[in-house]
């Protein structure tokens, strides 16, 4: 056990540091009048050489790397360029990435129970209204482009309940919406796999085994089909509970809720390179964190895991 | 002590005899007697030793089959043909308008602006005097080329590189390994990224969701290559010394033809809503070239005026119709090609 927590976690180091250097590489292939702010033409070339000089751009390739990954390790993510000028990155992102966590977290509840749910609903009623009705939802979330559908939540149910447009931090009222319509998407998903799951264990051996021996099929859905449900979803809850400080781009900038979503969007409009690296860099660091626990997790759940390295089967 | 517990099953034997003529004796009031004359002998026969039996079951007239008896489905297809069929054919009917130039009254010397639908502007016009209708046309054409791109080039990427990830046993580990890295920059991340380091136009757009689409596709097809590949008819095919890619190729590649048609179809509903995504956060076309993604943030804009929400709701109208088209198509198609669905 031990010596598998160990190596993969070795493994996730190496996969981040490769990762982290390949957005670093990319940001690098940016074109240079992007960090003038877009007032490239009311600067002399010294001022531009200059610019550039202090953010470093005019070294060569792997300085520029070395420099990157001393910094990194300093907990340094360099500072904004456009956005807030001369901040560093960090003070910008954190607090926003709490707002965007709240949101988060409260979605991910949200679409965790509301999905499971009615997953388990559409499975037990399969092809009758209540199913039906589920899997039109489903189709419906899954093929609409989701900046439909949020616009529309944002255009009438607003008016409907005679609420605030935006979001203010102050009226509890307006985080109804945002959170509402960012879980919507997680409830169709949870709920198709959650159905199609139930269905197919409903044949299995076990589950014959267990209503034989005359447990109710309260019990069976909850003590047998469920408990094992869990195991795929341990591996992936870590990731989206790690990018619920993510936030969602589009619901956030709708709504003009100050997260990370909404900073990612403005970062990239106004061409803050430092900024927008920093937050691809967070990005992809946590996708590697979310995986590594991910796999943690799926070894603590589920006991038929083996750890050890098999042969081909065949 | 053999001859008792002979007597011991007999004894059993018996009881069971009894019950079961007690419980036929209940029964047997509702039950019809069988006797003799129910039964007609058959006559020997010598041909009927000679008959052979076979299947007349074909793939694909079974898939036609099943395709053709889901009524939505049939009817989705014939509205998407048409819809395509028309926004190619649209420009050349009569009467139609120029989707870029901006229209002025005469009489008053401005602009048509915001005019709501009409006799000469059957969608109204936009914000700076351009005719709606033939914008949702041609952007239809634009963003359905896009999609319609995105999906070939994903499939046939997608498609050769899980082939051989899946089958090369020697490359399964590099190319693992590879997917691990490159999954973890989020692909939202990287459109966005690319996009805007390339600059945006019609060509970065179709790369960009090129080049995210086709990993997990390969991926897709690599999984499910690895649960074909070890199975006995290709163990005895490659004891023959079949080649790999005619393995791969004619007798893994067919089973798949309902999952690969399924990732096809969804490919272009995706593509469309990252182009609608791309071009909300000022990454997409240029507004002189007129896209479905363009226009709903043209009538987003404007989305707060009651009045002119028209402007909104057609782009959107057809938006949903193609996404959804297609999304129910590619589900009803691919339950049509799965073998497993033509047991009759």
């Amino acid at each position: 056990m031990a010596r598998y927590v160990l190596g993969r976690l070795g493994r996730a180091m190496i996969t981040l540091a490769i990762v982290l250097s390949i957005v670093f590489m990319l940001m690098r292939l940016l074109p240079v009048e992007t960090y003038f702010g877009g007032r490239s033409d009311t600067m002399t070339d010294a001022v531009k050489e200059q610019i550039l000089r202090s953010l470093g751009l005019l070294d060569p390739m792997h300085k520029q790397l070395l420099n990157f990954w001393k910094s990194l390790l300093k907990g340094d993510l360099g500072k904004s360029i456009v956005y807030r000028k001369g901040v560093s990155n960090v003070e910008i992102i954190v607090p926003k990435a709490a707002v965007s966590f709240k949101f988060g977290i409260a979605s991910l509840a949200i679409s965790l129970v509301v999905g499971l749910s009615l997953g388990v609903l559409m499975a037990v009623y399969k092809g009758k209204h209540i199913d039906k009705l589920g899997n039109a939802y489903v189709v419906l979330i899954n093929a609409l482009p989701a900046a439909v559908y949020y616009l529309f939540i944002q255009l009438y149910l607003t008016t409907l309940f005679g609420l605030p447009m935006l979001y203010n931090q102050y009226n509890p009222a307006t985080w109804i919406l945002p959170t509402i319509s960012m879980s919507l998407g997680g409830i169709a998903s949870n709920a198709m796999w959650m159905r199609r799951y139930m269905v197919d264990q409903l044949n299995q051996d076990y589950i014959r085994l267990a209503l034989a021996k005359g447990l109710s099929s309260r019990q069976v859905a909850f003590r047998h089909i469920l408990r094992n449900a869990f195991i795929p979803m341990s591996q992936s809850l870590p990731t989206s509970i790690l990018f619920t400080i993510s936030g969602s781009l589009y619901v956030e900038s709708l709504y003009s809720i100050p997260g990370l979503g909404g900073l990612l969007i403005t970062a990239i409009q106004r061409q803050d390179n430092t900024l927008v690296q920093a937050m691809v860099l967070l990005y992809s660091a946590m996708s590697v964190l979310g995986m590594l626990l991910g796999d943690l997790t799926m070894v603590l759940v589920d006991p038929r895991i083996k750890l050890v390295k098999e042969g081909d089967t065949r | 002590m053999r001859l008792k517990r002979r007597n011991r099953i007999e004894e059993l034997s018996e009881g069971f005899a009894a019950v079961a003529a007690s419980e036929m004796a209940g029964e047997g009031g509702s039950q019809p007697e069988i006797t003799d004359d129910l039964f007609t002998p058959a006559k020997f026969d010598v041909t009927a030793g000679e008959r052979t039996g076979y299947s007349n079951y074909s793939y694909w007239g079974s898939t036609f089959r099943l395709f053709l008896q889901n009524k939505t489905a049939v009817f989705l297809l014939c509205f998407l043909c048409t819809l395509l069929l028309f926004t190619f054919i649209q420009p050349y009917l009569p009467n139609q308008l120029d989707p870029n130039k901006i229209y002025i009254n005469p009489a008053t010397g401005i602009q048509y602006r915001n005019v709501p639908p009409n006799k000469e502007f059957w969608f109204g016009t936009n914000s700076i005097g351009q005719d709606l209708w033939s914008r949702i046309w041609t952007g239809t054409r634009t963003s359905l080329f896009i999609g319609l791109c995105v999906a070939l080039v994903t499939n046939i990427v997608g498609i050769t590189v899980g082939a051989i990830w899946g089958y090369a046993r020697k490359w399964d580990k590099l190319f693992t390994e590879l997917y691990n890295l490159f999954d973890n920059i989020p692909y939202t991340v990287l459109r966005m990224l690319i996009t805007f380091i390339l600059r945006p136009s019609l060509s970065t757009m179709i790369f960009v969701m090129c080049l995210t689409g086709w990993i997990r596709t390969a991926k897709y097809i690599r999984n499910q290559i690895l649960i074909y590949r070890d199975r006995e008819y290709n163990l005895a095919s490659r004891c023959l010394g079949t080649a790999g890619t005619r393995i791969i190729t004619r007798n893994i590649l067919p089973q798949l033809i309902s999952v690969i048609m399924l990732q096809t179809a969804l490919c272009i509903p995706d593509a469309i809503g990252s182009e609608v995504f791309l071009t909300y956060i000022g990454l997409g076309l240029p507004v002189s070239m007129p896209s479905l993604g363009n226009l709903i943030n043209e009538g987003r804009l404007v989305m707060l005026v009651p009045a002119q929400r028209y402007q909104l709701f057609f782009p959107v109208l057809m938006v949903s119709a193609i996404t959804i088209s297609f999304y129910v198509l590619g589900n009803a198609f691919a339950d049509a090609a799965d073998p497993r669905n033509h047991r009759r």
